[in-house]
């Protein structure tokens, strides 16, 4: 039953890493900040609109930022061979996935709340009344993505051409939190807000079914 | 050599037969009409397909479990047969649906969630080649194959309740679906004869990829000497 400590103090170490440097928090919001400037060449910002595009555009925005941040994630470890020493210093390797997707999860958090404001003003799209629900499918839809994302980054960081066959590989796995945090946000940036709590399941049992595939198979990602 | 040549053989009548009736014994669609006939090469390919990828399931079950080789054989063979099928579905598919329903294609909840499969495996056929040490690409992959099909049945549901326009189950559908006898027993007999193709191309993948393992040994031993 040392899971719960592991990780804690393995999560202490990932964050530690990160505020140091704030590297990947960084390029991470300058990503997307990129991408919702760039979108909003491709259509006519108007509020209905906005309201029509803007929802899939902030989850395609983030899905390419986190096959982007995700990518240093066990890549780290090697350099030093630290994972190594990772896995000798735990019981339970779980709890270094564990450790590793709750970083990425609050990583990816703070950049889509830090980026909220600046879409809801540069597309004329009110959030403040359904920002609880915002922040719920947000937390949710990251979940999803660092789950996966965390898993296939120990798969990548020992395949050649890493960079590109990380998105290769995570993108298509997650179709559904695409679709159903899309669709969510979408009802949630309506006129007439509403909570699509289909939808939210989806997202919920995506993260409850993965969560607990890492857990069968976690371990053997890390395999020597 | 020999049974390969009879299994061969087996396939060949049964694709024929399974032809011959699509064609000439299955009574005409009220509606479509000829264009429906594609049907029985299409949805049957579809279910040859999909117990390929739940072949390849078991065999990276198997391999991760077990650590023998001919797991990670088959699962690579079960992977690219049915790919090379959903490949199939996804080409027949416009060709009747141009007809049926005037446009090549729809993003609708089946044809979507066909395509992401199709786009999962092509992701675990390319991650194969990119890792070279052999236990390595099959424990990996293995792994990989594992998350891609666990995801499908997700795929399915966040894409179905997002949008759906395929016709609607015929098979196993809801009250007031269903086939007529001779084209239940037509369709039936083509999933046998796409399952009897895909099981010899499987089983012929499975011996070409056993050659490969061995030619590596030794190639691997000349280099050593």
């Amino acid at each position: 039953m040392s899971l719960l400590p592991n990780t804690s103090v393995l999560l202490g170490k990932e964050l530690r890493t990160e505020f140091r440097s704030r590297e990947l928090l960084t390029t991470t919001i300058i990503f997307i900040l990129i991408v919702i400037v760039l979108f909003s060449f491709t259509f006519d910002p108007t509020s209905d609109e906005s309201r029509h595009f803007g929802s899939g555009l902030l989850w395609l925005a983030f899905l390419f930022a986190a096959s982007l941040m995700l990518q240093p994630c066990f890549l780290r470890e090697q350099h030093n061979d630290t994972l190594s020493a990772l896995r000798l210093s735990v019981s339970d390797p779980f709890a270094i996935f564990l450790a590793k997707l709750v970083a990425n999860t609050l990583f990816l958090l703070i950049t889509e709340l830090l980026l909220l404001p600046i879409f809801s003003a540069m597309y004329n799209v009110p959030v403040l009344p359904v920002l609880h629900w915002l922040a719920l499918v947000f937390f949710l839809g990251s979940l999803g993505i660092s789950i996966v994302g965390t898993a296939l980054s120990a798969i990548s960081a020992q395949a050649r051409m890493r960079e590109l066959l990380l998105p290769l590989l995570m993108l298509p796995l997650l179709t559904p939190i695409l679709v159903a945090s899309t669709e969510v946000t979408k009802s949630l940036l309506e006129r007439a807000p509403y909570v699509p709590w289909k939808g939210v399941g989806i997202v919920a049992v995506f993260d409850l079914v993965f969560l607990t595939v890492l857990w069968l198979f976690g371990e053997y990602l890390l395999e020597e | 050599m020999q049974k390969r040549a009879l299994g061969a053989a087996v396939v060949v009548v049964l694709m024929v037969a399974a032809a011959y009736a699509g064609f000439f014994i299955a009574p005409d669609e009220k509606t479509m009409h000829v264009l429906q006939r594609i049907f029985y090469f299409h949805a049957a390919t579809a279910w040859a397909g999909e117990t390929a990828f739940a072949v390849c399931f078991l065999a990276n079950l198997l391999y991760v479990w077990k650590r023998k080789e001919k797991w990670d054989w088959l699962g690579v063979s079960a992977a690219e047969v049915g790919l090379a099928c959903i490949t199939v579905v996804l080409i027949t598919g416009p060709i009747w649906a141009k007809p049926a329903w005037g446009i090549y294609w729809t993003w609708d909840a089946r044809l979507t969630s066909t395509l992401v499969l199709w786009l999962l495996y092509i992701s675990y056929l390319v991650l194969r080649t990119m890792v070279e040490e052999p236990d390595r690409r099959a424990l990996l992959s293995a792994l990989f194959g594992i998350f891609a099909f666990i995801d499908v049945p997700i795929v399915f549901g966040a894409i179905r309740w997002w949008r759906t326009q395929h016709p609607a189950p015929v098979i196993m559908g809801g009250p007031g679906a269903g086939l007529e006898p001779t084209m239940k027993k037509v369709f039936f007999f083509s999933v046998l004869a796409l399952h009897a193709l895909m099981a010899f191309l499987v089983a012929e993948r499975y011996r070409l990829e056993k050659l490969r393992a061995e030619v590596d040994v030794i190639r691997r031993e000349a280099e050593a000497v």
